[in-house]
């Protein structure tokens, strides 16, 4: 007995204190939040965009020139420098995310970009619009069509980008650029330095194309088309594009932040307002407390004691997914939000169940401490499949679904999992540390539910 | 247990509620949001006196965005629906909406989805909900195929989805018929409410038949259907009570809750209570006309 005891107020302790670590690293809840150690301020609630306000951006990657067996690495160099393009800005945790294409995400590979705080997206287009792609191009061979156009004068002009065809080399084999001066002319250049695959790249196409032009082209237009005059095997390029100091020294500092391994074009976009996200917020919490308490009166009132230890359980349950949350951590969004609050009410059923066994078992001429006993025990199958079919649910949400959908199934699955702890340990615990033994008219009354005396 | 003995009235109720809601959703039909077939919507707010709606008509008939839809929100806001424009037409569009500058105006959200994501979301949403199908009709022949005769296990999960069809159905029939006056359209927030009344429903149908695998296994002498209808009053209250305690967090949600969300809280009670009352009145019902059904034409 005295075990027990102990047990539950181990429980007890465990308990507030998760409780107070998500009332300690609440900046709302929290007033003295800014004066406290920087272990504290480390785990706020990780808010969504449509909480928080912010923008949402979907580009669609043309990846037909890269091989098949080299889009995964091009979508993730892609990422890679779209994210530091974003880090330059100073976004705070930005999320850049690589949808592969594939048998259920469907259309092509795709980049989804979200920006907290960011609601300008004309600005937040522009951020990620300005980062240079650079390609190497090589001369295409003789007798291949070439577009020309003719002017009303009778000249007639080539068009340069028929004369190109693409090679692999692309700026995403760029190690670093650098600023330079001509020793002669003081003319600006622009040095780069490819990386391992990109110089044994390079060193190909000028071994195969001595003697004839390789053109640059930034953001799809030729900057220079340099004569190739020996193999260059050490990685090292220079364009001289008649640049102006200014001009290439901004080219070095786009070209260093990461050039565009493929093209990317705009799909869709979402901007949150910050009041808008705010307000969605209050809303979400005060539904929340609402339903709690409405739950928690029930409970009490229908179930009385069992009830009552009910309530003590879910609270604890609340404390800990919320640190979950916290810790993970989990993006909360409006719709996990609402996955949360119906993860609340999975948590009473597994208690209701229990509850309703219990009942039965102390009428059926049980006593009340073999009663709770067998209701524990004759009620986990059907909380083990239940929640285990809601489980299944959550990890195809989660796998399949969209972001939204995700976020509803993260928390959604998190509760579930939470939930079969705390209704049936904790609940279990607290009702043997009451030791109960007698079967008089009051425990019985305690024990009994709804209208019965 | 009356649920079985008038399990033909009980059935027949489901259908009709079925067939009626069936031809909400085909007369009414559905309206996809702009998350299913693209589109743009921008929500402002105006920050003294909002214009009228003809005056905002007017001037976005100049700006080459084909049509508008304008809606009012709040005191002094409104829902503008358009096609889906890029970044210089939402500009433009921003900018019209204050008339010359006569009404101050500011931007409190604005969504743009191409065509093409809106297709891939839809397409997305249907491939889960057949997944989610699928896995629950394996786990419910796994869970319960110790329990095969006299129903075989599959079978309890066919009898789950056939429910399942009901509580989808029925909610998305009323969906349809208030959506034909209020003009509400399905998002993916409604797809996401009809997936949470399949996770539901089925924890729910799992704890009745969890109940009936439980009595049968104890050898109950008396016959199937009887087991079914005392195991279907033996978990009644349960049911009860908790469909009440999920509709007390769900009815906050709907009068306090984000805006965002209150759709789907709305569905969200339709389904549950649906859901509860198909456990009850149409899966024990017909998992003994199945039985019964079985029996017959053995015999014959």
């Amino acid at each position: 007995m005295r075990k027990r005891i102990i047990l539950a107020l181990i429980i007890l302790i465990i308990g507030s204190g998760v409780a107070f670590f998500v009332y300690k690293t609440e900046p709302k809840l929290n007033k003295n939040f800014e004066t406290q150690g920087a272990f504290l301020k480390k785990f706020p609630f990780r808010l969504g965009l449509d909480l928080s306000g912010g923008s949402h951006l979907i580009y669609k990657a043309d990846v037909s020139a890269v091989s098949s067996g080299e889009v995964g690495s091009s979508m993730s160099a892609l990422r890679d420098v779209i994210e530091r393009r974003i880090n330059l800005f100073g976004v705070s945790e930005p999320v850049v995310q690589v949808e592969h294409s594939g048998l259920i995400s469907g259309s092509g590979e795709q980049l989804i970009v979200d920006l907290p705080g960011i609601t300008d997206i004309k600005k937040a287009v522009e951020m990620i619009g300005q980062t240079p792609l650079l390609e190497f191009k090589t001369e295409a061979p003789k007798g291949a069509t070439q577009n020309a156009t003719v002017d009303k004068n009778g000249k007639v002009t080539l068009d340069i980008n028929s004369q190109y065809i693409a090679t692999e080399l692309t700026g995403r084999y760029l190690q670093k650029a650098t600023l330079e001066f001509d020793s002669n002319t003081r003319e600006p250049k622009v040095s780069l330095q490819f990386d391992a695959t990109g110089t044994k790249l390079f060193a190909q196409i000028t071994k195969d194309n001595i003697g004839k032009t390789v053109a640059i082209y930034l953001d799809g237009a030729p900057i220079s088309t340099p004569v190739v005059r020996e193999e260059i095997p050490n990685g090292q390029a220079v364009i001289s594009g008649n640049f102006t100091p200014n001009e290439a020294k901004l080219l070095v500092g786009r070209l260093n932040s990461g050039a565009l391994p493929v093209p990317i074009t705009l799909l869709s976009t979402q901007t949150i307002g910050a009041t808008l996200g705010e307000s969605a917020v209050n809303a979400g919490v005060k539904a929340a407390i609402i339903g709690f308490l409405l739950v928690a009166l029930f409970l009490i009132l229908w179930y009385r004691l069992p009830g009552l230890i009910a309530v003590l359980a879910l609270s604890f349950y609340t404390a800990i997914l919320l640190a979950v949350f916290k810790l993970l951590p989990v993006t909360l969004t409006a719709a996990g939000i609402g996955g949360f609050i119906i993860s609340l009410g999975m948590a009473v059923d597994a208690n209701v169940l229990i509850f309703e066994r219990m009942k039965e078992e102390i009428k059926n001429g049980h006593n009340i401490t073999d009663g709770i006993h067998a209701g524990f025990k004759r009620a986990w199958p059907s909380v083990r499949d239940s929640n285990t079919s809601s489980i299944i649910t959550s990890v195809i949400l989660f796998w399949l679904g969209t972001p939204l959908i995700k976020g509803f199934a993260l928390t959604f699955g998190l509760g579930v999992l939470v939930s079969m702890l705390s209704a049936i340990t904790i609940s279990r615990i607290f009702l043997y540390a009451l030791g109960i033994e007698k079967s008089n008219k009051f425990t019985k009354f305690l024990f009994s539910s709804g209208f019965s005396k | 247990m009356f649920i079985v003995k008038y399990k033909k009235i009980f059935l027949s109720l489901s259908v009709i509620l079925i067939v009626v809601s069936l031809i909400f959703i085909f007369t009414f039909g559905l309206k996809p949001g702009i998350d299913f077939k693209g589109g743009a919507l921008l929500e402002v707010n105006y920050s003294s006196v909002r214009p009228e709606v003809s005056l905002l008509q007017d001037k976005i008939k100049t700006l080459n965005i084909d049509q508008a839809l304008i809606q009012p929100t709040g005191t002094s806001g409104y829902l503008i629906k358009t096609r889906d424009l890029n970044e210089s037409e939402h500009e433009t569009l921003l900018t019209s909406l204050s008339l010359d500058g006569k009404y101050p105006v500011s931007e409190k959200g604005f969504t743009s989805i191409g065509p093409s994501v809106g297709s891939e979301l839809l397409r997305k949403a249907i491939i889960s909900i057949i997944m989610v199908i699928l896995a629950i009709i394996l786990f419910i022949t796994y869970a319960f195929r110790k329990v095969s005769r006299p129903v075989a296990s599959w079978k309890y999960g066919i009898i789950t989805i056939v429910t399942l069809l009901h509580d989808i159905i029925i909610p998305t029939g009323i969906f349809a018929l208030v959506a034909h006056y209020t003009g509400a359209e399905i998002d993916t927030l409604f797809v996401l409410a009809l997936l949470t009344i399949l996770g539901l429903s089925v924890h729910d149908k799992i704890v009745v038949f969890d109940r009936i695998r439980e009595n049968l296994r104890e050898g109950d002498k008396k016959g199937f259907a009887e087991t079914v209808g005392a195991s279907t009053s033996q978990t009644i209250v349960r049911s009860i009570n908790i469909t009440l305690t999920i509709i007390f967090v769900l009815v906050p949600l709907y009068l306090f809750g984000p805006e965002t969300t209150k759709n789907f809280a709305f569905i969200l009670t339709i389904g549950l209570f649906f859901g509860i009352y198909s456990s009850l009145f149409f899966a024990s019902p017909l998992l003994v006309w199945i039985e019964e059904w079985q029996t017959k034409s053995k015999k014959s």
